[in-house]
């Protein structure tokens, strides 16, 4: 199908809509003063006692605990699998994370580690971080993760696609991706930090939802700037409005650069406040991290106990 | 699903607790006196009038009520501290200002709690706009008291000499510097009258003088209420008037001027207009129109009280701006999540009742964000009209409350059109990614600042004031300085 046709069909455009307006008619545009002026405003949102404590626990079950170096051996991946589940062996009471997110070769050992728990395998494809490499071997690398037993795939856009302008190719490549991974989740990762405007940003998400994703994801992690406020912003403005339009929930996984407490709780009044509480859960909202856990960690004792400990009291995984 | 697992999936109920800031940062006297000469004295009236929270009612201090003999004792206490301070090396000028700066930035936590509990406006806003601006304002004029001769050249400037001032409510303590500033940047000396409802910030900015050592009788502070201006205005021995507040006041203050020669700016009313047209960046537009109209609860002379939305996409405009009104949080202005606070006092309650009752009255659409109100005090929703005509007083008159009338238009001649067709003129916004669109708008819109995809952005260099019935004179830049100045040999 091409480009046009799939587009006019797909749920960011309105069925009726009129045949001169342009395709992608409600992409709209983004000033990048008054977004980053609303993020701002909104990152100074004083959340404390009960509506902290709540918040912090949301933090972990939202968190995809990751681990994406050339280094990473099995015996590492086990240990944060240990961390996923129980991520505070002295306080119980602390949920688990929502997956661990690993390289495809990293999923088996993965999957035998966190068993029945619940914690999902997510795994990162599609020839991640730079995603240029042939087409058939991108889509076979997310086939493979899938058949590996990933419950979540996280795919990265072809930007070099995208940013000369070949929208269509971007779309298809995303279709024929949903396509090989059957019924797993699929994410896909725009990489922000790469796409220059907001405008972009708010074009790609669009495009990766009307595509089929299930949640857009901000950033791969390898770039800077990876996941800013502002980019979450417009992201999940581009969320409300398909959701409003068609009905359908995509999810938003932020990825890179949130590394303390105070930015994920920054993060959740966006949330709070752009697409409204219904996506106050793990099912619609992630952070890809891996130091921030200990932060929150760190903060929750601090909320039940009153008194800051020592960061050795934290296990480095 | 298990209940472990799905208690791992839910959504969680999230309110935010209640994040006050701390008001023991500021202990308000019992009662407050006159600062005239460098002195707190009794009112020669022998009369006090109580300052309330408008926020809980609660009375905060009692503070002296100035009658026409103690206007003239300021006036008089100016008038003897002006030779002094105008021939004061204009360099040691600049130092008094930057001391007034520093300290301003120093006790801005405890200015700014003041203002929120005397205003009602929120504690985010005081501290994030009012306190800064106010202390950037002493900061860019004492860069200028030293150089006003560059800033005229080939003119010789002079200072007028006693500057009379009154002040509105709105913005207290940032009202204050706006006039306080620049007059003393220039070499006047001044008498201040802050409004009725909200004199103590200004009552402690006399606290500042003292610890910036400023000699006494250039700042002198006369509280009270209209009558107390009325004199002040009266007064035979002022050598300049400048007033923000109402056009009503304002033409009634003209008139007391009329041929007594004393240079005047007046800083008006508003009914700005803010345009979108349908290229505009929508979702950062509401926040604008948001920012315009509801910003320190629409008690903003320059407040976009106007939607102009084109035609094609005032629905999803509407749609998006109703939405945002139901995340506006509404309540105690001390609360650091509060995004508008009390309406400043019972008769401007009153006001705002009225005209909304006028434009349902008239046929508009009325839509209130869904919020509960606090018991005591005053307050009044966010409130969007839809369905205006140009014809309806809610379109006309200034509310000066968090009420929006939404209009819409077909093309830029009509939009300029209906912008234009106000009797004041002092503020717009324009909302498109058309560059030229914006170009072309600015040069024909009779405002005096016209804000370009931004709204109620100050800087104390850009100049500020009215076309029409906004009033006329400038405040801030350059152009602020010359009212404060002559140029007469």
């Amino acid at each position: 199908m091409d480009y046009a046709s799939a587009v006019s069909q797909a749920p960011t455009v309105p069925r009726d809509a009129e045949p001169f307006s342009p395709r992608l008619g409600r992409v709209g545009s983004v000033d990048a003063v008054a977004l980053e002026a609303r993020a701002a405003d909104l990152a100074k949102r004083s959340i404390k006692r009960e509506s902290k404590l709540q918040a912090l626990e949301l933090v972990v079950r939202m968190t995809d605990l990751t681990t994406l170096e050339g280094a990473d051996t099995p015996g590492k991946v086990a240990a944060l699998c240990a961390k996923a589940m129980r991520p505070d062996p002295v306080d119980l009471s602390v949920p688990a994370v929502a997956a661990v997110c690993v390289y495809p070769t990293m999923i088996e050992p993965a999957r035998a580690r966190l068993g029945s728990s619940g914690v999902r395998v997510a795994s990162v494809a599609t020839g991640f971080p730079s995603g240029q490499y042939p087409l058939p071997i991108r889509v076979a690398d997310a086939r493979a993760a899938a058949e590996l037993g990933a419950d979540e795939i996280d795919m990265v856009v072809d930007r070099g696609a995208f940013l000369s302008g070949r929208y269509g190719e971007v779309y298809d490549q995303i279709v024929q991706v949903r396509e090989a991974i059957g019924g797993a989740h699929l994410k896909v990762i725009l990489e922000t930090g790469e796409l220059g405007t907001y405008d972009n940003v708010r074009r790609a998400s669009l495009l990766a939802m009307a595509a089929g994703a299930d949640f857009i994801k901000t950033s791969t992690g390898k770039i800077s700037p990876a996941a800013t406020l502002p980019v979450a912003l417009c992201m999940l403005e581009a969320i409300r409005d398909v959701h409003l339009e068609t009905g359908r929930m995509i999810g938003m996984k932020p990825a890179g650069g949130i590394r303390t407490s105070k930015q994920a709780i920054q993060h959740l009044c966006v949330v709070n406040e752009t697409v409204g509480p219904g996506w106050l859960t793990p099912d619609l909202f992630r952070f890809g991290a891996s130091s921030l856990l200990n932060d929150v960690l760190m903060q929750i004792r601090t909320q039940k106990t009153g008194v800051y400990e020592s960061p050795d009291h934290f296990t480095i995984d | 699903m298990t209940d472990e697992l799905e208690q791992r999936h839910a959504a969680i109920d999230w309110e935010y607790a209640s994040a006050p800031e701390s008001r023991t940062i500021v202990q308000f006297r019992d009662r407050y006196g006159l600062v005239i000469g460098g002195e707190e004295i009794d009112p020669a009236s022998g009369e006090w009038f109580t300052t309330a929270s408008p926020a809980t009612e609660e009375p905060l201090a009692e503070v002296a009520l100035a009658g026409a003999k103690d206007v003239d004792r300021a006036v008089a206490a100016a008038r003897g501290a002006f030779d002094g301070w105008s021939r004061l090396r204009p360099a040691e000028r600049s130092k008094y200002l930057f001391r007034i700066a520093r300290i301003l930035q120093e006790r801005s936590r405890e200015l700014a709690v003041a203002e929120s509990l005397d205003g009602g406006k929120p504690i985010k806003e005081s501290r994030d706009v009012d306190l800064p601006l106010a202390a950037a304002h002493f900061f860019y004029h004492a860069g200028w008291a030293d150089k006003l001769e560059y800033a005229f050249p080939n003119r010789t400037p002079r200072p007028l000499g006693v500057a009379a001032q009154i002040i509105p409510w709105n913005f207290p303590l940032l009202m204050l510097a706006w006039k306080v500033a620049p007059a003393l940047a220039c070499g006047n000396t001044v008498v201040l009258k802050p409004a009725e409802t909200t004199p103590l910030t200004a009552l402690m900015f006399a606290d500042v003088c003292r610890q910036a050592e400023l000699p006494a009788g250039v700042v002198n502070i006369v509280t009270g209420d209209g009558e107390t201006g009325h004199a002040l205005v009266q007064h035979p021995d002022i050598d300049k008037l400048a007033f923000t507040g109402s056009t009503e006041v304002g033409k009634a203050i003209q008139r007391e001027l009329a041929g007594r020669g004393v240079p005047h700016t007046l800083e008006l009313g508003g009914k700005a207009a803010n345009i979108v047209f349908d290229d505009a960046a929508l979702d950062q537009a509401v926040e604008g129109i948001v920012n315009g109209i509801y910003f320190n609860q629409g008690h903003v002379c320059c407040a976009g009280s106007r939607l102009l939305v084109q035609e094609s996409v005032a629905d999803t405009v509407v749609a998006k701006l109703k939405r945002r009104l139901s995340t506006l949080r509404v309540g105690d202005p001390l609360d650091k999540n509060t995004d508008v606070g009390a309406i400043n006092s019972k008769a401007q309650l009153d006001r705002i009742r009225e005209l909304v009752a006028s434009g349902e009255e008239e046929g508009a659409e009325l839509y209130q964000a869904p919020c509960e109100l606090p018991e005591h005090g005053y307050w009044f929703p966010p409130t969007v009209f839809t369905n205006v005509a140009q014809s309806y007083r809610i379109a006309q008159e200034e509310i000066f409350g968090p009420v929006l009338s939404v209009m819409t238009f077909r093309t830029p001649a009509e939009a300029l059109e209906k912008a234009n067709n106000t009797a004041y003129g002092l503020s717009a916004g324009v909302w498109t990614e058309k560059g030229s669109r914006i170009l072309w708008m600015a040069e024909r819109l009779r405002a005096g600042v016209v804000w370009a995809n931004t709204f109620n952005r100050f800087d104390p260099a850009s100049p500020f004031g009215g076309y029409k019935e906004s009033g006329f004179g400038r405040e801030g830049g350059r152009h602020g300085l010359e009212a404060y100045l002559r140029f007469d040999g």
